[in-house]
């Protein structure tokens, strides 16, 4: 449906494949600058192009828009099917945007295999935008794991650490080990429809497409286990506490760019919102399973908060403060009403703008002095009051100081915790206290006091490139902080239509018509969006 | 019209910042303060405009700007509310800020960062602004950490000073305890009203509970305790003295530290229901006045003296709003931004003149030195002692009367012994200063100057308000200010003019006068009329005296119980996620070795036996996981892949079985 927004052209596609078709033109190039400059170019074009779509997205829709659907394995019910929603479209256009600042960030600090770097960022590009835009679980699930390969890579010879190789492994397996469960979970899923397929005698009689595994009804109990399965493959690559001590090694030894990535994309509670809550409402709702989310959420607010406290390097303590952020994240979506969902919505794109933007800094910081440890600074903002003014603006917005992006999400997620639940706000809200006490004490020790001991060269500010960087991810900022309005009218169809379906669950759904919430909320909107 | 003023009243500084902060590095330093000055002058026209407009029509107004957070049932605009509260609010708040925008021309002159600190100030005035005009709870909750982050930024402003640096993360940490008390009441607030607009909210208070009255209007004490830095959050404010003298009179004086007063004034209609939060109140602000007080009379940093000074003022404002003397608190808000503001500069010109001394103890005799300065500052000490009939005497006999008359007895004698050791302590300041025997540097002393006009003139227009600035409140309870004010600030009931006798008002003033004469009286004869005295005292009680000197050891307590157990509980958990990842490279033969203790075995069958159960099994064979990558990955990934295939297989069999789709699979 609404493929007469692009007049039936597959921008999705394009949008798809365009970094991969680019990094094989990368590949045919020789000379360095030329590479950089072809990857510049391919990555500003699939953010043009992301912003098409963005600018062509029919806001408060639930619609799945710019679809596109070709069979690809039919006698499984297997098939190439495109498309976005308000779940799914702004990650796309976060997704473009960082990586046009990755790669301005590499320019000059990825100093070998050139080449090789940058076919594997556009590849990496290209594998996360298939996550986003997949509405057939295989599909997803291909790109899924698909993803792992060009970050091993990017991680294991580009990283800055002397764990890197270890790093890199240790990412794969981890995230394998989840995504094995997270296949069963999607082939349960398939089997589900099938067994009702064939009682209601309606063809075809398998599928993995998002959108058909919606109409029939899950039994509770399958429901709970396909969720605790899908859960695992989420929870390793998000990463939710316990699972995630692949994280600060990560982004520790890997290069910044990959951290960027890493830390600012998040595919983990994405697909808790993507599939989990709209396939799985009755699971997602029952005392247990939300209870248990909840807990693990707080327990990684508090958790990942308390360790960043102390962590002398900032990558380190990024990392934890990370953790923090996902907890928050998770809580907002299983709060399971509109403001928490909203909330963690809006959280992970902002998160895309904050923590990026401080892994991004501590990529400045690290050029300047080879570490990102507390030791190598202390009183440097005099030295670089520019950078010490960007640390300080992303800084607060991840700390989620009003007027800035981080507040109105952060706000939203609390919110809607405390109305699940008081006591869910109330832990909550201690988040709040630790995530401004870790940030600015080390940003005291770094950057305010007297110069440290044996610093005696003086540190060149912000570069041009390094500003660009800065200042784009801060104009984000102030835009989400301020006005939120157009992101937020992105997204609210499609968490309407999501808190509808938890509230509904899939047993009316179990009527036979095509997705009967989204497609009628979808067609309704289509027409008032039309109007405004 | 009115709503473009009204709008223009935070739009104009918000356009100096962002010109100075863009563009400042290639402006100068006139061009900067002149943009940064006058944006703030034009505000204060605007709001006297506005003010003007309100008490000629007396209708309150609601300017819309822009629908800023929505989705669901949640609306929330950036909108302003335009009553007599944030009439007077914004008339001091822009007022008293120009004023000391204007001073600040002169004390920073020559100053590195000459424009970010007027960067700064202006931010400061856009946030305070938003705080005293939104019309819901969010817009003042932008300004409320807005003003939070600029004294940060203040506080922090000679950042190259560890102090400074430090005081400034105490500072905006300890006022985030405060704010997230605050977010609690929001969310209190929204899931009880379903909206966050004041006029809604209070129309419909009447159908709130009794407890949870209490509970929105405490955690709303949470955060008022800690941007107006009352007991137990006090703390980061005589720190917060680092800032430049300028910041401490606008932020830690005058504006910033009322917002919580201001909050809950404006939110009275919930206290009202609430007396369990109301006596809370009162007992915060009474306790806080005292406890001030007592810190105050020891200290020797002319600053420090001031700070804790502000922190027992604005305990008196807390009293009055928990006794429910809304109006009183606001007026005393008032004339104390008056007096406190020019405290401050007037102290300010005073470190000026010395070259950046601030210790009372190197200073003395200065009378003589600085006339206009001695002058000045004795107006503000007579005024914040309660002097008839300068501004303070009639505000804070107003508190102190209303304690009285409503049979709040032992906050009354709280209250009154208060403002003995305020009267005390603020002449004892008064003479270390300007009297006596000079103590002041040999080198410093020769080039004792007087400020220039610049922080004059604006010092000179405090002390006539000092003076002058308690007139709109005579006669107590029922002057101008009562009436202006008593459709917002009014107690549930209440009548502007109130029964008691005027002949008990007028014996209450009287011993208010006697109070404060006491207290000059005995800091006369212990700093002016025996100068030794007041050493041998302190010798008597030692104790007492090193106690009062370092505070309480409130600091070290916090550090103690707060501060230490986090950065401990860090360490653990760090080491905890460490020494679990160095247990799956090292192996599970290392980990039993060095360590035995219950973490360990938390780590190996809690942590460890969940990945084992996940499909890392067979890791007592492992010997390390850096085997992986050298050489026995196939090993690994085999048993891996062959676990994971057996419990998928396991799972399919039990879903197939259950679910009766079994023929289907075949």
């Amino acid at each position: 449906m609404l493929e007469e927004l692009t007049f039936g052209f597959p921008i999705l596609s394009l949008l798809l494949f365009l970094p991969l078709m680019g990094a094989m033109v990368l590949w045919l190039l020789e000379e360095d600058d030329l590479i950089k400059n072809a990857a510049l170019a391919v990555s500003g074009a699939e953010l043009i192009l992301a912003l098409v779509v963005l600018l062509r997205f029919l806001p408060d829709s639930a619609a799945m828009q710019f679809s596109e659907r070709l069979p690809w394995i039919p006698p499984l019910g297997i098939s190439y099917h495109l498309a976005v929603d308000g779940i799914s479209v702004l990650f796309v256009g976060l997704t473009a945007f960082l990586t046009v600042l990755v790669v301005l960030y590499s320019w000059d600090t990825v100093r070998h295999q050139i080449k090789a770097y940058f076919m594997a960022l556009l590849a990496l590009e290209t594998t996360i935008i298939g996550i986003f835009v997949s509405i057939d679980l295989i599909l997803f699930f291909v790109f899924w794991e698909l993803m792992l390969i060009p970050s091993y890579f990017l991680i294991k010879l580009w990283g800055s650490g002397v764990e890197r190789q270890y790093a890199a492994l240790k990412y794969v397996l981890y995230t394998l080990m989840g995504s094995v469960f997270m296949l069963v979970g999607i082939v349960l899923l398939n089997l589900n429809y099938h067994a009702w397929a064939v009682t209601h005698h309606v063809e075809p009689t398998y599928t993995f497409d998002f959108l058909q595994l919606l109409t029939v009804p899950i039994p509770h109990d399958k429901q709970v286990l396909i969720f605790w399965l899908i859960f695992l493959g989420l929870a390793f690559k998000a990463p939710i506490v316990p699972f995630h001590t692949w994280l600060p090694d990560v982004l520790m030894e890997g290069p910044i760019g990959m951290a960027v990535v890493l830390a600012g994309i998040k595919l983990g509670t994405y697909g808790f919102m993507r599939f989990s809550l709209p396939l799985l409402p009755e699971a997602s709702k029952s005392q247990g399973v939300m209870k248990v989310m909840m807990v693990l959420a707080l327990a990684a607010i508090v958790y990942g908060a308390i360790v960043a406290f102390i962590q002398p390097d900032l990558r380190r303590l990024l990392a934890f403060s990370s953790i923090s952020h996902l907890g928050f994240v998770v809580l907002g979506v299983f709060a399971l009403n509109f403001q928490g969902l909203q909330g963690s919505l809006l959280t992970m794109i902002n998160l895309g703008f904050s923590t990026t933007g401080l892994f991004f800094l501590a990529g400045f910081l690290y050029t300047r002095r080879h570490s990102t440890h507390l030791s190598a600074f202390g009183g440097i903002a005099k030295q670089v009051p520019l950078l010490a003014t960007y640390f300080l603006i992303i800084g607060l917005a991840s700390i989620g100081l009003p007027g800035t992006n981080g507040f109105v999400g952060e706000f939203l997620i609390l919110l809607g915790a405390f109305k699940a639940h008081w006591i869910y706000g109330a832990v909550g809200v201690s988040g709040v206290i630790l995530g401004a006490a870790y940030l600015l004490w080390y940003y005291e020790r770094a950057m305010f006091g007297p110069l440290g001991q044996g610093l005696g060269h003086a540190l060149a500010d912000l570069r041009a490139r390094e500003l660009v960087i800065a200042v784009s991810l801060s104009v984000m900022i102030f835009w989400i902080g301020l006005y939120p309005s157009p992101f937020l009218r992105i997204m609210n169809g499609s968490v309407q239509a999501l808190v509808e379906r938890l509230e509904r669950g899939t047993v009316a759904a179990g009527t036979g018509e095509q997705t009967p919430v989204l497609a009628h909320r979808a067609h309704q909107n289509v027409l008032g969006g039309r109007a405004q | 019209m009115f709503d473009l003023l009204v709008i223009l009243i935070p739009a104009l500084p918000l356009v100096a910042v962002l010109l100075n902060g863009l563009l400042g590095n290639r402006f100068s330093h006139d061009a900067a303060h002149r943009l940064a000055c006058g944006s703030v002058g034009l505000s204060f026209l605007s709001a006297i405009l506005v003010f003007a407009q309100t008490l000629r029509t007396g209708v309150v107004r609601e300017v819309m700007v822009y629908r800023w957070i929505f989705g669901g049932d949640l609306t929330v605009n950036l909108a302003f509310l335009i009553d007599p509260l944030t009439c007077i609010m914004l008339l001091v708040v822009t007022g008293v800020g120009f004023l000391i925008h204007l001073y600040s021309i002169g004390y920073m002159h020559g100053e590195e960062g000459f424009t970010r600190f007027f960067t700064y100030m202006n931010l400061f005035m856009v946030s305070m602004l938003l705080l005293v005009m939104g019309n819901n709870y969010l817009v003042l909750f932008i300004g409320w950490e807005g003003v939070g982050l600029c004294s940060y930024l203040l506080i922090g402003y000679y950042y190259g000073r560890v102090s400074a640096a430090k005081a400034a993360t105490k500072a905006f940490v300890v006022n985030r305890i405060g704010d997230a008390g605050f977010l609690l009441a929001i969310f209190l607030v929204f899931v009880n009203f379903n909206t966050l607009d004041y006029t809604q909210v209070f129309a419909q208070a009447g159908q709130l509970s009794t407890s949870m009255a209490t509970a929105i209007t405490l955690c709303l004490l949470i955060g008022a305790v800690g941007k107006s830095a009352q007991i137990p959050l006090y703390t980061w404010l005589p720190d917060a003295m680092e800032g430049p003298t300028p910041v401490s009179a606008l932020i830690h004086a005058a504006t910033m530290v009322t917002a919580g007063v201001y909050m809950v004034v404006r939110n009275h209609v919930l206290y009202d229901m609430a007396p369990v939060a109301m006596t809370t109140v009162a007992w915060v602000g009474g306790g806080t006045a005292l406890f001030a007080a007592t810190i105050g009379l020891v200290q020797t940093d002319i600053k420090r003296v001031l700070a804790y000074s502000t922190v027992s003022q604005l305990g008196y404002m807390f009293l009055a709003c928990g006794i429910g003397a809304y109006t009183a608190a606001i007026f005393h808000l008032m004339t104390h931004a008056f007096f406190k503001a020019l405290l401050f500069l007037s102290a300010g010109s005073v470190i000026h003149a010395l070259a950046g001394e601030q210790d009372i103890r190197k200073m003395g005799g200065l009378r003589r030195k600085i006339p206009w300065t001695h002058g000045l500052f004795l107006v503000g000490t007579l005024a914040i002692a309660g002097i008839f009939p300068l501004a303070g005497f009639w505000s804070k006999d107003e508190i102190m009367a209303h304690a009285f008359t409503h049979g709040y007895y032992v906050l009354y004698v709280m209250a009154a012994i208060g403002a003995f050791l305020t009267a005390f302590y603020m002449f004892r300041l008064t003479y270390l200063t300007f009297y006596g025997q000079s103590r002041v540097d040999h080198h410093v002393a020769e080039h004792i100057h007087e400020s220039p006009g610049i922080m004059i003139g604006p010092l000179v227009v405090l002390a006539v308000l000092s003076v002058v600035g308690g007139f709109p409140g005579v006669p107590p309870e029922s002057g101008w200010f009562h009436h202006f004010l008593h459709p917002v600030a009014a107690a549930a009931g209440e009548e502007p003019a109130h029964g008691a006798g005027v002949g008990l008002l007028t014996m209450l003033m009287v011993i208010a006068t006697l109070i404060a004469l006491l207290g000059w009286g005995l800091a006369h004869y212990l700093y002016s009329v025996r100068p030794d005295a007041a050493q041998q005292w302190a010798a008597r009680a030692p104790q007492v005296y090193t106690t009062l000197l370092n505070k309480y050891y409130v600091d070290e307590f916090y550090d103690l119980v707060v501060v230490e157990p986090t950065k401990r509980l860090g360490l653990l958990w760090d080491w905890f996620d460490r020494s679990v990842i160095d247990a799956l490279v090292l192996g599970v033969g290392r980990m039993t070795q060095s360590g035995s203790a219950l973490s360990t075995a938390f780590e190996k069958y809690v942590i460890y036996g969940l990945i084992n159960v996940l499909g890392y099994g067979n890791h007592r064979a492992a010997r390390s996981w850096r085997k992986l990558q050298t050489g026995k990955v196939h090993h690994y990934a085999a048993i891996i892949v062959a676990g994971l295939f057996i419990l998928v297989h396991l799972i399919l069999v039990w879903w197939t079985g259950s679910s009766g789709v079994g023929v289907a699979l075949k």
